[in-house]
């Protein structure tokens, strides 16, 4: 994907808590697929990992066993040699490289499922309490009332939404805690499709999303 | 470094190696030691790419000995046992061998990227979920990194490290604990008030200038 004017970014501890490797599996494939699409937090990641290895760097030493150097060797000597490549190389298309990992390839992979009113969703498989879906919302049309406890991370892959606090565009990504109500309605135009992680499992309360004419505000 | 070898060749023996006697030629004194340790870390790049380039076994044993047991005491601060700290330790190093041809030094310093290694191995023995990686940014030819920018972000990394070691002892035990893993995500503060400005603002040129040699 070609880069992306992008004004919403991660914040400093969700990037601290994907280079420390702390995140929860369906927040590291949000954090991983914006960093994809995006080189300022592309370059604030690098940084954090900077911060890592500056720890690593100035730890005390841990005394190794004897041989151990003699070991590794023996370990590197057992593996062939291979060529160079590309662990998570792009490809043409709508999605990165790490979200395209997990689907099974890009948005004609997707095993959509309805949850009403012309939204669809697919969760994407992934371990622990967290979720992470992909969500399809027709222009116009607001996400469905979903009820979820602890953090929000959606990012935008194509079209745009609103709600209450902004416009949110391909790239952006929006960091919403449980503190924040928010009824995001998809723009006019193209479907709205995201990735969306919440830290428990989402429930969509209801078959009828409201829709955009009828946004309350709170 | 793209043409292959044959199998194995280069890994018989380990080389002789005089480790203690090596470390002490450092000139102590002759230089500040702000300079010592740059001019070290630009060394650790050196190896790396000597092990990268000529699978270097010197290089490579020089790295394991600075570097090793740093990540094993890396993986026992992060709650592995002694031995199991000393067997992911032996992986750590015989990936960076492996991976040695994705070390690109204008996005990390060698500590930096040990460091990623470490921490994506004490992933893989904490939790068995997947990890999520960016997608790779092209590369090729003509990416090939500058020295200078490769030497500039090695100091800024070493400048990095000397900040992370001034700051209030309660900020930094707990940026610690959070690179420990001792931290949940909802637990890190978003405010660190770590001292990033220089060393983001230079990988994100490099990144820049990636992008445009690509285009």
């Amino acid at each position: 994907m070609t880069m992306k004017q992008i004004r919403h970014h991660l914040n400093d501890a969700l990037l601290i808590g994907y280079s420390a490797g702390t995140l929860p599996e369906a927040f590291n494939l949000v954090v991983a697929t914006h960093v994809s699409l995006c080189d300022e937090c592309r370059a604030r990641m690098h940084s954090f990992d900077a911060v890592g290895g500056a720890i690593v760097e100035g730890t005390q030493v841990a005394e190794l066993d004897e041989g151990s150097l003699a070991a590794t060797l023996a370990l590197i000597a057992d593996t062939a040699w291979q060529a160079p490549v590309m662990e998570h190389p792009a490809q043409p298309g709508l999605f990165p490289a790490p979200l395209r990992d997990y689907v099974g390839g890009d948005i004609d992979a997707v095993k959509w499922r309805r949850v009403g009113g012309g939204v669809s969703q697919a969760v994407l498989q992934t371990a622990g309490k967290s979720t992470v879906r992909l969500l399809r919302i027709p222009g116009g049309v607001a996400v469905p009332d979903h009820g979820h406890k602890g953090m929000e991370l959606t990012l935008v892959l194509q079209g745009a939404f609103r709600d209450e606090s902004d416009r949110f565009a391909a790239g952006d990504v929006e960091v919403a805690d449980d503190a924040m109500v928010h009824t995001p309605v998809a723009e006019p135009g193209e479907d709205c499709i995201c990735l969306a992680a919440t830290d428990s499992p989402l429930r969509f309360k209801g078959l009828l999303p409201r829709v955009a004419q009828s946004i309350m505000r709170i | 470094m793209l043409q292959s070898r044959p199998k194995g060749d280069a890994l018989r023996a380990p080389p002789p190696y005089s480790g203690a006697v090596r470390r002490q030629s450092f000139p102590r004194g002759a230089v500040s030691v702000n300079e010592q340790d740059s001019a070290k870390r630009a060394e650790w790049t050196a190896q790396l790419e000597a092990v990268r380039d000529r699978q270097d076994q010197q290089a490579f044993a020089e790295l394991f000995r600075h570097f090793a047991p740093r990540v094993k005491a890396f993986l026992m601060k992060s709650g592995a046992s002694a031995s199991f700290a000393e067997e992911c330790t032996q992986e750590v190093m015989a990936t960076l061998w492996r991976k040695a041809h994705l070390f690109d030094g204008t996005k990390a310093s060698v500590s930096t990227w040990i460091f990623t290694i470490a921490r994506n191995r004490r992933i893989d023995m904490i939790r068995k979920d997947r990890r999520a990686e960016p997608e790779d940014l092209p590369w090729g030819p003509e990416a090939s990194p500058e020295q200078a920018d490769v030497m500039a972000l090695a100091q800024d990394t070493e400048r990095l490290g000397q900040a992370l070691a001034t700051l209030p002892e309660k900020q930094r035990k707990l940026i610690e604990r959070a690179y420990f893993g001792e931290l949940s995500h909802s637990e890190i503060a978003a405010e660190t008030g770590l001292p990033l400005g220089t060393i983001k603002s230079r990988i994100r040129l490099a990144l820049d200038r990636l992008r445009h040699a690509m285009t």
